[in-house]
């Protein structure tokens, strides 16, 4: 019960910081992974402006990869997976699964477009 | 005709700029051409490396002889004049599914093909396909160690696995033992890595690349002699980080683009006018100098060119 309470505070600590800029909170972009794709598979951003990427899976282990800004996370079913990400370039950019999954896995992608804000 | 050397086709070869073939960043197309007339050596080798067979992969319009294009590289194989010292399947030996069941009766039927090689010494590395899903445990059972590595005739090979995590890493035990292996050798013995993805950032778009690849290149940089030879991109490619030389082997099963050269990485489409365009397996011949000369094969209906 003890630990439980402490986490509760631990929790209430790390989420000060953004409700004290409750102003600028970034936009979550909710994206789901499941055999085989992103759902949504087309993500439209603007540059310059971040938002929260939060990946879940509905059946078992993805990954995210961006290769053109150095992005990866894992995302494990169960847990959600957040990254805070702000695009520095315009233009159409892919990302696809990182954690072979399958059959349908070479095909399991999307595309991130920024434009110019 | 001597599979080992035939001066007429390398010299041709070179003269086109066979740079790509012979690519090892120590002058090897001199020493080679020198050497060539002086006959060859004792202690000169050959190996055959095939790659990404996808045994149990449907597809008719990538490949409609899915189920007869192995047994065709094996007899083509067979069909070499001079039989190599040995042979290394570099990967996605079987292709993927999530029937684990389904997964080790491809495994076996694979092994009982490959079993009429003449040639009895046999390598294989794991692809993402044969070992992801269940990380390497029925690999493991059909065809040994993930990892390891032999001596042969003066070069140290090495076997690494950057697929059995599925993230595509070859992982710090690993990389321990990689350099525990490199411990006991001196600077200048020829190594030969053998593995399924390529260790450098081909294309990360594509996901041509292993997570942790640079940190294996690092160690092995110490060393004078480096060349890796691997698969998973189903097309010949030759690439040098330093002076280490990595050359990617044809599957046989479908090619695949060259990296970037489409907005998607598709399969190419079988083409009824050439059939098997794209596939085939490579000769590597071993010189004393501990330079390689890659020989192309296709498979054209069973024969080789
Ligand atoms: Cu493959
Ligand atoms: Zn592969």
């Amino acid at each position: 019960m003890k630990a439980y309470w402490h986490k509760c505070l631990l929790c209430l600590l790390l989420l000060t910081p953004l409700a004290a800029t409750a102003n600028a909170e970034p936009t979550v972009i909710v994206i789901k992974a499941s055999k085989f794709l992103f759902q949504p598979a087309k993500i439209e951003l603007k540059k310059g402006q971040t938002v929260i990427l939060e990946f879940t899976s509905s059946d078992r282990l993805h990954g995210f990869s961006l290769p053109d800004f150095a992005l990866q996370a894992d995302i494990e079913p169960g847990k959600t997976t957040r990254i805070s990400f702000t695009p520095d370039k315009a233009g159409t950019f892919v990302f696809r699964c990182s954690v072979f999954c399958g059959d349908g896995h070479e095909d399991m992608a999307g595309e991130i477009v920024v434009k110019d804000s | 005709m001597n599979p080992l050397i035939d001066r007429r086709k390398f010299l041709q070869l070179a003269s086109l700029g066979g740079g790509a073939a012979f690519m090892s960043g120590l002058g090897f197309e001199v020493l080679a051409a020198d050497r060539l007339s002086a006959g060859v050596a004792a202690e000169d080798f050959y190996f055959v490396q095939l790659s990404d067979t996808h045994w149990g992969f449907k597809g008719p319009d990538k490949n409609p002889d899915a189920a007869g294009t192995l047994q065709k590289a094996v007899a083509a194989v067979n069909a070499l004049d001079k039989q190599p010292d040995f042979v290394v399947f570099t990967g996605d030996l079987t292709h993927t599914t999530d029937d684990a069941q389904e997964r080790r009766r491809r495994m076996s039927e694979f092994k009982a093909i490959v079993s009429e090689l003449k040639v009895k010494q046999i390598k294989f590395i794991p692809g993402e396909h044969d070992a992801s899903l269940d990380k390497g445990e029925a690999y493991q059972a059909y065809f040994g160690d993930l990892h390891y590595s032999f001596n042969h005739k003066g070069i140290h090979f090495i076997a690494l696995d950057n697929v059995s995590d599925p993230a595509a890493q070859l992982g710090l035990a690993q990389l321990d033992w990689l350099k525990a292996d490199l411990q006991a050798l001196a600077a200048n013995t020829p190594i030969v890595v053998l593995t399924h993805r390529p260790l450098f950032d081909l294309y990360a778009k594509w996901d041509w690349t292993t997570r942790d690849g640079q940190q294996a290149i690092d160690l092995l940089m110490a060393f004078e002699n480096v060349a890796v030879f691997y698969g998973h991109i189903h097309q010949e490619h030759h690439h040098v980080t330093g002076h280490i030389v990595h050359h990617a082997a044809k599957s046989l099963i479908f090619p695949l683009p060259a990296p970037g050269s489409v907005p998607k990485r598709a399969p190419i489409p079988w083409n009824p006018a050439k059939p098997y365009n794209g596939l085939g397996f490579r000769n590597i011949e071993a010189y004393p100098w501990k330079n390689y000369r890659l020989d192309e094969k296709a498979i054209i209906s069973g024969e080789t060119l």
